[in-house]
Parts: structure tokens; sequence; C-alpha cells
């Protein structure tokens, strides 16, 4: 479990896909890699948001709090990356990420995380992508549901 | 205290003075019969004027006294001396002068000593009497004075005081005698030579102190300049934006450039002066002899002289001018110290200081316990004539707790600060149980009232010494002294009785246990604990005693204790959720979560020879890696560890945080790396410089495989480390051995912290959220071995720093309503003593506190008015008045002060 495997790992999540290597690799070795039991929760919805994970092996839940209890969101797995948006909102995580399976993850702490955003421009804009995509099936998921209700 | 130099020196010096004087005249006695001697050499001994012939003798050391005629005119023959021959005689008046000259030289090292213990005995009782007015002033007074200033002129202002008293007197007296003695001399040999002398001596007198009197004044001007430029230096610096902001730059280099002009002025008359008084001096003294030889030469070839007086006078002129010079001296240390005396005295003299009574040591003073407390009419008046506090009265039982209300200057700082006696009203009566306390000395308030105001003070020791504080009013058992010690002590209190210094023993036990409900040091831990339960620091404590590194010695029992808590951590982490959190110390493994040099050296460090920083500098780890051939992998390793850190750190700009917070190499050093890489990419790594090597081998130290993750230290690698960790331990130097506490299982380690020791290892990283579980598992351990008091114990003994700083200030103010608790005062006044914690542990504390403090009472000027609600009373300042008093609800609901209060937010 070396550097050199979370570096081919890092090279393949898309927002970090286009940075130059020598600044992939300096992410790898300023995370942390942490493992998680299975069902040990990352962070919960409403705590103060201080980093992004980027999944290396295992699934993770995502789970909303609603008045009838958690909503599961999404499931994600090897190469993506988990709350990175609250990271650069001012405001706690709306949903809560928990271990569906052992997980190991690469956790990228916000100022590091930050500060690559603000030297790549090529991240910023990979970035910006998965936020317009992610609204994108937001606003879609939004329509149908009001279809639905109506 | 005395207003002149001299009185305070006359009054408490007086007897040792007088006692120096019989040496003072015994010494002149002796100096007169030095200078009288070499003339008996020279004219009877050397040039024979009283041996005729050759077999002829005199007497030596013979004794005859004349008797007076109306007691028969006879000589008296006590002793008729030895007759000696002249040279014999010659030897016997040499060696009689040398006797001489060896006791006057005992008498002066007599006379100095005594000088010397009168200086320090009056400097001691100065500064103790100065201290003593410090402790007496009022509070305001502070407000005015710098305390630096105060420290400065006890410790260095007086300083000269208590050499100048032992001159005061005998200096003086000492060196006039001196002068006169040779004058007289020289007067009694020949009188126009005593006329030269004297004439001379009588111009060096006046003229000389009267240009230097000049000087004096230009030094003082020159030190009033010099004290005003930095006060103007330190004007513009602070006023610094204003300066640039109305472009007066140039205006205030003008005034500076006037004001060293001034000071240019003044030092350039000053030097002049001092040397033209050097000349003036040194002519003068030069002007003499040339007279003496002149005219005294004449004489004697003429013969109305002898060679011997001659030489005898000018040898007594030789020491004529050194005394005269000291003396003028004398005088002007005289002027230098009268003022500065002045100076100090007039900063200590302070109206309203307190009286001496009322800090008289009481052992065990009668304290109000029940009944009620009566403030009638208090009224305090402000520095502007106004009043702060005005007409205040009201009655409550001594269990009631009392809130104070009101907006920011009604007064509640100052009420709170006169129910604790800590200011005096300018009128009115304050009675608590029956007792007057504006009139009881402070052994009464400082026992039945506690205060704490809204930033309180700490002192810099530990943690159980500041809640013991409150507990030291006077000396509960006497320290035992033996032997030496004894002495010692005996000669202490010798010294402190003569310079009216206090004789209560500082090393005495002074804590008052009973005060506190406590039995004895036992009980009082408990009681310790207890009061901070109360406040809610507890936790804190026990935290602090964790992360302490203490010595086993010193805590009886904590070895065996810490070894049990080791060995119950170890089960738990053997269970199947805890497994991985905690790399232990195993001496036959390699700890993937400790440094490359924890592992080499698997052991803590004690002091900088096997310092992390210095250990791959370190002779005796460079001879280990050496013969056990680690050398070479660990420069390879470091020169791998040189490329990829040159490559992840290269493309930052400089200063990036990323360098102090990750880099192996500083970035001031990268370039220097980048160098040495180039050269051994050029050369092969074998023929790079001795420094160059010394660079790459150090860099892996600090590395730690389980964070770095560089995949650098590979199996085979981490065996070699082992064998080099047994090589180390087993070769190890005697000399050595202090530096170095090893790990071992079956020890405790007093170099590492309590929580170190427990845990035996290193918290895992990569275990999501392994601290906080461990911080968990670590307390569950200690409660169930019931350790957690002996921890709190440790860390009641962590340092404050000096005004608390290594607290937060929201302990600090626990630490000091704790302090107030364990004293248990039948009053407990505070001002705003919580106001800095968080909303939440304000509601929790103040509710605690009372709770503590059932059927006790309380005042508390609050600042949130809602705490009130607790309280049985409620008191509403408003402008220095109550405006109304009686239980929060019912004031509330009544529509008056309160109300008023609270709607204004």
């Amino acid at each position: 479990m070396s550097l050199e495997q979370e570096f081919e790992l890092i090279r393949r999540v898309p927002i970090f896909s286009t940075t130059d290597p020598a600044m992939q690799k300096l992410l790898c070795f300023s995370s942390d890699r942490l493992t998680y039991a299975e069902g040990q929760v990352m962070f919960r919805a409403g705590d103060p948001p201080d980093s992004a994970y980027i999944v290396m092996e295992g699934e993770v839940d995502i789970t909303v709090p609603t008045p009838k209890g958690p909503l599961l969101v999404n499931t994600l797995g090897r190469n993506d990356v988990i709350g990175e948006i609250g990271i650069f909102g001012d405001v706690p995580r709306t949903a809560t990420a928990a271990a569906r399976t052992r997980v190991e993850v690469l956790r990228i702490s916000r100022d590091v995380f930050v500060n690559v955003i603000r030297g790549n421009p090529d991240a910023a804009i990979a970035l910006i992508r998965i936020l317009a995509d992610r609204l994108a099936k937001t606003t879609a998921q939004l329509r149908r549901m009001a279809a639905e209700s109506r | 205290m005395e207003r002149s130099l001299f009185g305070f020196i006359f009054r408490y010096s007086k007897r040792e003075q007088l006692m120096i004087v019989p040496l003072v005249v015994a010494s002149m006695l002796i100096y007169f019969a030095t200078l009288d001697l070499p003339k008996a050499i020279i004219n009877e001994a050397i040039q024979g004027r009283r041996f005729p012939s050759p077999d002829a003798t005199v007497a030596f050391l013979k004794i005859h006294f004349a008797l007076p005629a109306f007691l028969g005119g006879e000589t008296l023959r006590l002793f008729d001396g030895f007759a000696l021959h002249q040279l014999p005689y010659l030897f016997a008046l040499t060696i009689a002068f040398l006797s001489l000259i060896v006791v006057n030289g005992g008498i002066k090292f007599q006379i100095n000593t005594m000088k010397g213990w009168m200086g320090e005995r009056m400097l001691r009782r100065l500064r103790y009497a100065l201290f003593d007015h410090i402790l007496r002033f009022p509070l305001a007074r502070f407000r005015r004075v710098k305390s630096a200033e105060l420290a400065t002129m006890v410790k260095d202002e007086v300083e000269p005081l208590g050499g100048f008293v032992g001159e005061s007197m005998i200096t003086p007296l000492f060196l006039s005698g001196e002068a006169l003695t040779a004058m007289f001399f020289i007067m009694f040999q020949h009188v126009y030579l005593g006329l030269i002398a004297l004439g001379v001596v009588v111009t060096q007198a006046v003229i000389v102190p009267r240009l230097r009197r000049r000087l004096l004044a230009l030094a003082k001007q020159r030190q009033l300049g010099a004290r005003q430029l930095a006060g103007r230096i330190a004007e513009v610096a602070d006023g610094a934006a204003e300066v640039h902001a109305h472009d007066t730059s140039n205006y205030e280099r003008a005034e500076i450039s006037a004001r060293l002009g001034r000071i240019f002025r003044i030092r350039f008359e000053f030097f002049q002066r001092k040397f033209l008084i050097k000349f003036l001096n040194n002519f003068l003294s030069q002007v003499a002899p040339f007279l003496f030889y002149s005219i005294g030469g004449y004489l004697v070839v003429v013969g109305r002289l002898d060679i011997g007086t001659l030489v005898a006078v000018i040898a007594a002129y030789k020491d004529l001018p050194s005394p005269i010079k000291e003396l003028i001296d004398w005088d002007q240390q005289r002027l230098d110290v009268q003022i500065k005396y002045t100076q100090v005295i007039e900063q200590f003299t302070v109206e309203d200081l307190a009286p001496a009574q009322l800090h008289e040591p009481i052992a065990a003073p009668q304290l109000p316990q029940s009944g009620r407390l009566r403030a009638s009419n208090l009224t305090l008046a402000g520095e502007a004539g106004t009043k702060l506090i005005d007409g205040v009265s009201f009655e409550v039982d001594l269990d009631q707790h009392v809130a104070i209300l009101g907006s920011h200057a009604a007064g509640a700082a100052e009420l709170t600060q006169m129910l604790s006696r800590l200011v005096l009203p300018s009128s009115g009566s304050l009675e608590v149980g029956g007792v007057d306390m504006i009139k009881a000395p402070e052994a009464v308030t400082g026992r039945a009232l506690a205060y704490v105001g809204p930033a309180a003070y700490l002192f810099p020791v530990s943690v159980r010494d500041n809640l013991l504080y409150g507990l030291k009013h006077f000396p509960r058992r006497e320290a035992s002294y033996e032997g030496a010690q004894l002495r010692e002590q005996e000669f202490q209190m010798r010294e402190a009785k003569r310079t009216d210094s206090t004789l209560l023993d500082y090393n005495a036990e002074w804590i008052d246990y009973l005060a506190a409900g406590a039995a004895g040091p036992e009980e009082m831990e408990q009681r310790i604990v207890e009061v901070l339960q109360t406040v809610e620091l507890e936790e804190t404590i026990f935290e602090l005693g964790l992360r302490s590194a203490v010595d086993a010695a010193q805590h009886p029992g904590l070895a065996e204790n810490a070894l049990r808590a080791r060995a119950a951590v170890r089960t738990r982490l053997a269970a199947p959720d805890m497994q991985g959190l905690v790399e232990q110390f195993d001496a036959g493994r390699y700890n993937r979560n400790a440094t490359l040099a924890e592992n080499l050296l698997f052991g803590t460090p004690l002091g900088k020879l096997f310092d992390i920083d210095n250990l791959a500098h370190n002779d005796y780890m460079r001879r280990v890696l050496q013969e056990t051939g680690l050398t070479e992998d660990l420069l390879k390793t470091g020169h791998k560890l040189a490329e990829t850190m040159v490559e992840l750190f290269s493309g930052l700009p400089p200063g990036h945080e990323f360098f102090e917070r990750f880099s192996f190499i500083r970035q001031d050093d990268l370039p220097e790396v980048k160098a040495v890489l180039g050269r051994a990419a050029d050369a092969g790594l074998e023929r790079i410089g001795e420094a160059e090597r010394d660079l790459l081998l150090a860099l892996p130290f600090k590395m730690i495989s389980a964070r770095h993750r560089l995949g650098l230290i590979d199996e085979a690698f981490e065996e070699r480390i082992l064998a080099a960790r047994r090589y180390f331990a087993e070769r190890l130097p005697a000399a050595l051995k202090p530096a170095v506490e090893f790990f071992d299982a079956t020890r405790y380690n007093g170099a590492a912290t309590l929580q170190d020791n427990i845990l035996f290892g290193k918290v895992a990283t990569g275990q999501a959220q392994a601290s906080a579980r461990i911080g968990a598992l670590l307390h569950d351990v200690l409660e169930e071995l019931k350790l957690r008091p002996h921890v709190v114990s440790i860390g009641l003994g962590y340092q404050v720093g000096v005004g608390g700083a290594r607290l937060s200030s929201s302990d600090r103010q626990k630490v000091a309503i704790a302090r107030a608790l364990l004293k248990r005062p039948a009053v407990l006044v505070l001002d705003q003593a919580a106001a800095n914690l968080d909303a939440g542990s304000q509601n929790r504390i103040v509710t605690s506190i009372l709770e503590a403090r059932k059927g006790r009472c309380v005042f508390w000027a609050l600042q949130r008015n809602d705490l009130a609600e607790r309280f049985g009373h409620t008191l509403v300042l408003e402008r220095g008045r109550v405006a109304e008093q009686g239980r929060f609800e019912e004031l509330k609901a009544r529509g008056g002060a309160l109300q008023k209060l609270l709607s204004a937010g």
C-alpha cells in the first residue's frame, strides 16, 4: 500500500486527472489513508465539512435525513469523490456517509483541496463540470418528483 | 518612612556606625606612626646619628613615662628595652614598620567588613519596607503606577543606597582623619612645607567640587534629555499612521534633530569640563612635589632641614591627594544617592496607606459564621468627585444567594469590591454576622470573604498551589531544622529581627487545612476534586495529568498503577473491534507508526543528546549505523527521499504552506538538496562529500512508514534496523545510559507522558477516528482501575505559567472560582467571574456553584440577567443606587427597574 498505488488511483479521478503529475503526487502525499469498518460513519449531516474523500476500495452509502428516517440517495464506489461540495460552501454536511462494506479512502483535508483547486484552473473547471452535472441531475430529479406528486 | 536619607541612616544604623569609630581612631594613630617611623629609620638607623661609635647601642622598645611634677616628676621605667647595635636596630625598626602596616591593614579590613554588613542590612531593611508599603497600597494606586516601575525601584534604584549607607558616615570620618593626620604630620615636621601642602589641598577642595557641581547638573540634563528623546521616538512610532496621513514626517524630523542638537550641546560641555577638571587636578597634584623638591631641597642644602624629614614629608604628601579626592567623590555620591532616595520615597508616600495593624498576622481570628449581612449607606466617591456608589443599603441573611444586576457602569463592579473589602467605602458601614468589616483586619476579611473578579490572576505555580493560595494566612506548623540548617535558620531569624522584617517562617506549613474542611493533605485532595467538579474543571485537569511526564519517584504507586493500566489497555486492544488502533512497542518488531529514529533508539531521549533532531548526528549512533552496515541503506533511502521531495515540492511557489506542513526539507534548503542530488547523479552517491552525505543520511530519520506511505522501507530493511536497535542498546557506553530511557513493557518510563506509558505504543494512522476511540478507552480503563484520582492529582501539578497563560482564559477563571470555593468563606463575592465562559457552561456552573454553597452566602454580579432566576434575592443597581430588590420573579412582574433592564436587552 504505497504512494504509487494512490497516485495511480488519483489520476483516474476526474477532478485531478488533468493536473500535473507532481501535483497529483503531492496531493497523495499530503492526504491521509484511512480505513473504515463496515457500518462505520464517515460523517453525518450537520457536521462541519473539514475534508473530502476519494474511495479506493469498498462502497459508501450516502443518506439524507428525512422526517420518515434516512433516505438512501446514492451508493459510491472506487474512484468516486465524496464531500467535495461541502468544502467550497460554508454550510454543514447535507448528507450522511457511512461505509457499506469495509472501505479504504484517501482523505484530503479542506485546505489542501482548496489549495490544489486554487493553483490549477483545469481542476477548477473539472470541479465546475461535476457541479453543473450534479445540478442538472438534481433539477431533473426535482422535475420528475414534481410531476409525480401532481 | 524617613523623609531624608541621613535621617533614615541615622535612625537605623546609629549604633553600628558608632561601633566602628574606635577602630577608625586606632587606625589613624597607627597611620601617624607609619608616617613617623621612616624618619627615625633614615636619620637614626641609616645615617647613624644615634650611633656615634661602632660599639654604641640603642635601647629598642624602651617604655619610659615621665611622670608629671605633682607625682614626683620622676621617670617611670616599665621596660628598659633591648640594647641593639646599628644594623640590628635598622632591621628592628623596619620590621616594626612592616608590622604597623600589617596591623593597620587588618583594622581596615575589619572596618570594611563592618561597613559592608551594615550597608547590606540597611538595604535589606529598605527593600523590605518598600515591599511592605506596596502591600499596603490601596488598590486604586496600582492603576496609576506601572508594576515594572515599582519592581525597578525596589530592585535597582535603591541598590546604590545600600553601598552608600556603609560609606555615609565612616568614609568621611576615615578619609578626613587620614587627610588631617597627614596634614598634621607635615605641619609638625615643618611649618612652611605644611603651608604649601595646605594651600594646594585647599585649592583642590574648593575649586574641583565647584566645577564638578556643574558637571552633575549637566549629567542630570543629559539623562533627562535622553529620556525625553526616547519618549518622543516612542510617540512617533505609536502615531506613525498619523504622521503619514498628515505628511508631518519632516516636521518630526526637524523636532528630533533639534533635540539631538540640544543633547549634543550638553554632552559637548560635559566632556570639555570633565577633561578640564582632570587637567587641573593633575596639575595641582604635581605642583606640590615641585615645591617640596625645590624649597625643601634648598632647606636641606642650607642645613635647616634634615633629609629624613623631607623624605617623610614627601611620602606623607603622596598620601594626601587620594583621601581628598575620595572625599570629593563621596560628596558627589551623597548628592546623587540623596536625590535617588527622595525620588523613591516620593513614589512610595501614599496618603491612604493601609495601617500596619490591618495586616497584623493573626493565628485564629474570630470569624463571622451566621447572622445577617448589613450594608448601610455605602458610598464610594470617584476620582472626579462623582459618586460611583451612592447610599447603598440592604440586609440579607448569611445563607442567601444574591444576584446583582445593572447596566454597564451601574456600579456592580465597585459594589462587589466593597463587599469583599478590597475597596474601602468613602462612608457607610458593612457588617457581616455582627463583625464590622470596614474596621476588621485582613486576617478576618481575607478569610471570611472571597472575591473573584472578571479577569482573575493566577500565580506562576502549579494548579494545586494556586488553589491552595487562599489558605495561606498564617504558619500552621513550624518547620523543623537540624544541625547546619538550624544554625542557618537562627542566623536568618536574627538578621530578620535586626532589620525589622517579618519573623514568620516561609518554610513553615502555611496551608490551613481546617479552613477548607480537611483534616490533612489526603482529605484536602478530595476537597480539591470536589471544587474542581463544581466548576467543571476536573476533566481538564485529568487530561493535563495524562499529558504530563512525571517522575515515578515523586508519586508513590504511580509506576505500578501505570503498568496495571497498560496491561488492561493491552487486553482491551485485543478485542476484535479495537484491533489495529494502537501499534504497541515490541522489541522484536518494527513499529510502522513510529519514526525511523524512534525505531532505532527504541526509547525516549532524555535531554538533547539523542533528541530526534540530533540523532542522525550523534557520534555513537553513527558508529552503530556504520558497524551494523546501515549507513549505506540510510544514505540510499535519504537519496530517494530527497528525489521524491524535490519532485513533489519544486513546483510550489515560495512560501507555500505545504513546505511547513508536509515536506521533509525546508524550502530554504531545497536548492542545496537539488545541488547535492545533481552531484550524486554526476559522480555517484559514493563520491559526494562528507557534509552532503550527512545531509542525505539525516533525511529518513523522521519518516513514519504508515503515514508517509513512501514504500522506502521494506521488510528486509526493517530487519536491519532491528539489528541496529539491539546493537545500540547492548553496546551503549555507561556514560550515555542516562540519555535514553528504553521502551520496556515491564517498566514505567519517567520520560514519557502518562498516556504514552499506558498505551505503550503509537495510535495507528489510517484507522478512522482512532484518537477519539483511544481517548474513550483510556477513560474507561482508568475509571475501572480507580486510577482517575491519581491522574487528577498529577494534573494538579501542572504549571500554569506566567499569569496562568498556559491555561485557557475560561480555565483560569474556573481555577480562580475553585480557589475561592476551597476556603469556604462566609461570603463569596463574584464579579462576572464566569462571564467569559460559553452560555451552556455558564448555566451549568452557576447552578453547581449555588448548589455547593447551599446555606452559605453568595453575591454574584451577573452579566446575563436571566441567570438571576436561580438566586433567592436580586439587587438591581442604577447609577450607583439600589433601584429595587427582591425575588427575581416578583421584580420582573412589577414593571420597574428590572423590567427596564430586561427590555433594554
